[in-house]
């Protein structure tokens, strides 16, 4: 499969796991796991799809792991300013260090990740 | 009359087994290697003025190349010359010497007999891309019906540029002739190949037997010795495996062609299962780590993350 795809599933898949390690941090957030892990899924498929198609233009893994850990680290980043926004704490640590864990996993794996040439050319 | 010492008779010797190449257009420079059948020398093509290498009839033999010697080595040029891959070196020329002796002329390698090449330490990948090559020039030999039945490190050079030949196809045997090529030379019961890489089918003097798998035998012995160069620890279990069917003394139970014995051993270079040996779960799970090292590492990361996040809260 294409980069972009890999990185939107691995993603999203991460995101789901991500979401659910609430349960275990933060107990008390558990009325709103479901809402947390639809957050987090969806947070998980944007960042996945961007570091996907940046491994598709780009082919070095020192850059792909930069990347990602600045693509999971700043859309963490955009989850903590809407909490704040709303009213909440502002966890940034909490969220944004898994965030950029995250996109330091999903950039590597992009990078490994084999396309083949087929779908390597449809998407230039 | 006086008697000749040793030594003037090897020197005499070595005069007249000096070849006469006065009647071609080559210069012999030096010798550069010896066998049993005959030696090889290092000679100028005047015409072209360049270097190759002659391979020429040892003494005693009858003038003309009769005998089966020259047999032999009229019967390998015929054979390379038929056969052009980059791992098997490419014939110039071939003839009979004012001496009576035929010769032929290949291009001259400048590299380094694969066991001497050993000596000095190798990663295992270099000396797993080498037996790739081996098997890819062998392979491409018995697509054409030609068995080596002598493969061993000594008939393997590693040219200057990493380069990889297959050398000394004297005693090969053509399984089905597209060529023209003389008739076997090898007399039933003949016990021919080199102790340690060759099949027990040759050691049993049963050359006619000798199929592709009988240098399927004598590459997973060459395979071995690249698996335990000096110093190196014990084989892994995977490999030794590999190595174990293609040296299995019954022909049926080794690797059917060079070709699968070769993906095999890819197989094990690239950290993936080998058909040869079947992994327990721990041996299974060691490898996938071992191959995703980083993978794993960074999930580590981010679990470690959690638990510290978690316990400082």
């Amino acid at each position: 499969m294409s980069k972009p795809v890999f990185g939107l599933i691995l993603g999203g898949i991460l995101g789901i796991f991500d979401g659910l390690s609430a349960l275990v941090s933060a107990p008390e957030v558990a009325p709103q796991i479901v809402g947390i892990v639809i957050g987090s899924t969806f947070k998980g498929l944007i960042t996945g799809v961007l570091i996907g198609y940046f491994a598709r233009k780009v082919h070095s893994l020192a850059l792909g792991l930069l990347f990602g850990l600045a693509v999971g680290a700043l859309l963490a980043y955009g989850v903590v300013a809407m909490q704040v926004a709303q009213g909440g704490k502002a966890y940034y640590l909490p969220i944004m260090l898994p965030g950029a864990a995250l996109g330091l996993i999903v950039g590597y794996a992009t990078q490994r990740h084999r396309e083949r040439p087929s779908q390597a050319g449809a998407g230039q | 009359m006086m008697p000749l010492s040793d030594a003037a008779v090897a020197s005499l010797r070595a005069l007249a087994d000096w070849p006469d190449a006065t009647d071609t257009k080559y210069d012999i420079l030096e010798r550069i290697g010896r066998g049993g059948m005959g030696s090889v020398y290092l000679a100028r093509d005047r015409a072209l003025d360049r270097r190759v290498a002659m391979k020429v009839v040892s003494l005693p033999e009858p003038v003309g190349g009769s005998g089966l010697a020259g047999e032999r080595l009229t019967r390998e040029a015929r054979i390379l010359a038929g056969l052009e891959h980059p791992g098997l070196v490419p014939v110039h020329d071939a003839g009979i010497l004012a001496d009576g002796r035929p010769y032929y002329v290949m291009k001259w390698i400048r590299g380094t007999r694969l066991d001497a090449y050993l000596q000095t330490p190798r990663t295992e990948a270099d000396r797993l891309r080498i037996f790739a090559r081996i098997c890819d020039a062998v392979a491409f030999a018995h697509t054409s019906g030609v068995i080596h039945r002598d493969l061993t490190p000594a008939n393997i050079m590693v040219g200057a540029f990493g380069e990889v030949l297959v050398l000394d196809w004297g005693l090969a045997r053509i399984r089905f002739d597209r060529t023209g090529a003389s008739p076997a030379t090898t007399q039933p019961g003949t016990v021919i190949g080199t102790a340690g890489f060759m099949a027990p089918e040759l050691a049993a003097g049963r050359s006619d037997a000798s199929d592709e798998r009988t240098d399927v035998y004598a590459l997973g012995s060459i395979l071995e010795v690249l698996a335990q160069p000096p110093g190196a620890g014990p084989v892994a279990r995977p490999l030794a495996a590999v190595i174990a069917k293609a040296r299995a003394a019954a022909p049926s139970d080794r690797y059917l062609a060079v070709a699968l014995l070769a993906a095999d051993t890819e197989r094990y270079r690239a950290g993936e299962p080998v058909e040869a040996y079947r992994e327990n779960p721990l041996e299974w799970a060691t490898r996938v780590a071992a191959r995703h090292q980083t993978a794993i590492m960074l999930v580590a990361v981010y679990i470690v993350i959690r638990v510290i996040l978690l316990a400082v809260r």
